[in-house]
């Protein structure tokens, strides 16, 4: 591909949007992770930041992930067109125009950059930069059409929330906010495979190549089952080095042993099973995993720091 | 007369239906609440970032 137009698709709609596609096109639920995840970065960090220049930072965080997910519907407007699962959002449904839905794109994430960096430090808005960029370039119009490891090097642009709110407190990276990088990161690739499993059909439709059109069904789960037992270990890593206490430890263990033992079910999952319950539960337990992981991580910070004070 | 001319122009124009312009207003209203959002975090986000300092200047 030479330009940097979208592939053609949506139908060109004849007014502009309403206020509630624009806040759609900001993938909302996708949002509250990304807000959830920066909120324990920023609040786990060592180092207290003033309570509304913290609010600033995650609103950035938000704002910027918002950002990034028009710019990924406004290029992707004809594979959303193609699918079930995304055909009702507002650019395949005709509400609203690409140019709307890109200039919207570039103005929330250029927004976020600047207020962050004006605010906060222009370490975490380099960062955020990087999150956009790698998610709606890098991604979007690079990884996705072309590589079934498209999610696998991906995941990275989802794992930089909870590392920038911890940059925005402390104005610095360490070994923490790496390791809170790396459980996001490990924790993506089982995560969309087992969507991946049970919406074959819509990726296979809309020509991406997703890891169970490219390399099967059956490969696939035994990749998912090898990045979830990773994603267990990563999980207790922060206990392993010292970084948080015993409680945290056994959370971690706990939760990543649940991650374990649905991607055990999803590997003995039967290649005729065309319901795949396996998948779907495993789907749903690791959006619980992560808000899990996390929670626990947040509470075991704020208790240590109360015990020292 | 200039008002005329720009009477008749807008007869040429898009004729908004009642939902178009009940979202056009929606979203007006929405990016004022937008920018009014951005002055007032502005404005909070200058004070805490500088603290008392920022009354320390000299007249």
């Amino acid at each position: 591909m030479t330009s940097i137009d979208p592939p053609n698709a949506a139908p060109k709609p004849a007014m502009p949007a309403e206020w509630r596609d624009f806040f759609a096109l900001t993938k909302p639920r996708v949002m509250t992770l990304v807000i959830f995840t920066g909120l324990c970065g920023l609040l786990a960090a060592p180092e207290r930041i003033n309570a509304f220049l913290g609010f600033a930072a995650i609103l950035c965080i938000a704002i910027g992930a918002g950002g990034a997910a028009a710019l990924n519907q406004w290029w992707e407007a004809d594979i959303d067109a193609g699918m079930k699962r995304t055909s009702k959002r507002p650019l395949p449904s005709g509400r609203m125009g690409r140019t709307q839905a890109r200039d919207f794109g570039i103005m929330l994430s250029a927004a976020s950059v600047g207020i962050m960096g004006l605010a906060i430090g222009w370490l975490a808005a380099a960062i955020l930069a990087v999150s956009i960029v790698y998610y709606a370039v890098l991604y979007t119009i690079w990884l996705k059409p072309r590589t079934p490891q498209n999610i696998v090097i991906g995941g990275g642009a989802g794992a930089f929330p909870p590392m920038i709110g911890w940059v925005a407190a402390t104005g610095e990276i360490t070994a923490m906010p790496v390791l809170l990088f790396a459980i996001i990161f490990m924790w993506t690739p089982p995560h969309f495979w087992a969507l991946a499993l049970f919406k074959a059909g819509d990726y296979g439709r809309a020509g991406i190549p997703m890891m169970p059109n490219v390399a099967g069904e059956a490969s696939t789960r035994r990749q998912i089952f090898a990045y979830s037992v990773v994603v267990a270990a990563v999980g207790v890593a922060p206990w392993v080095l010292g970084f948080s206490s015993a409680a945290y430890g056994a959370s971690a263990a706990a939760l990543g042993a649940g991650f374990v033992w649905y991607a055990w079910r999803v590997l003995n999952q039967a290649d005729e099973d065309r319901v795949m319950k396996p998948a779907k539960a495993l789907f749903a337990y690791s959006i619980v995993y992560l808000f899990g992981i996390f929670a626990a991580y947040l509470a075991d910070a704020v208790v240590l720091r109360a015990l020292v004070a | 007369m200039r008002m005329m001319v720009l009477a008749d122009e807008d007869k040429d124009g898009i004729t908004l239906t009642e939902k178009q312009r009940k979202a056009r207003r929606a979203r007006s209203i929405a990016i004022g609440l937008g920018l009014a959002a951005l002055v007032i975090i502005f404005y909070i986000a200058t004070i805490a970032k500088f603290g008392p300092a920022i009354l320390d200047r000299a007249l």
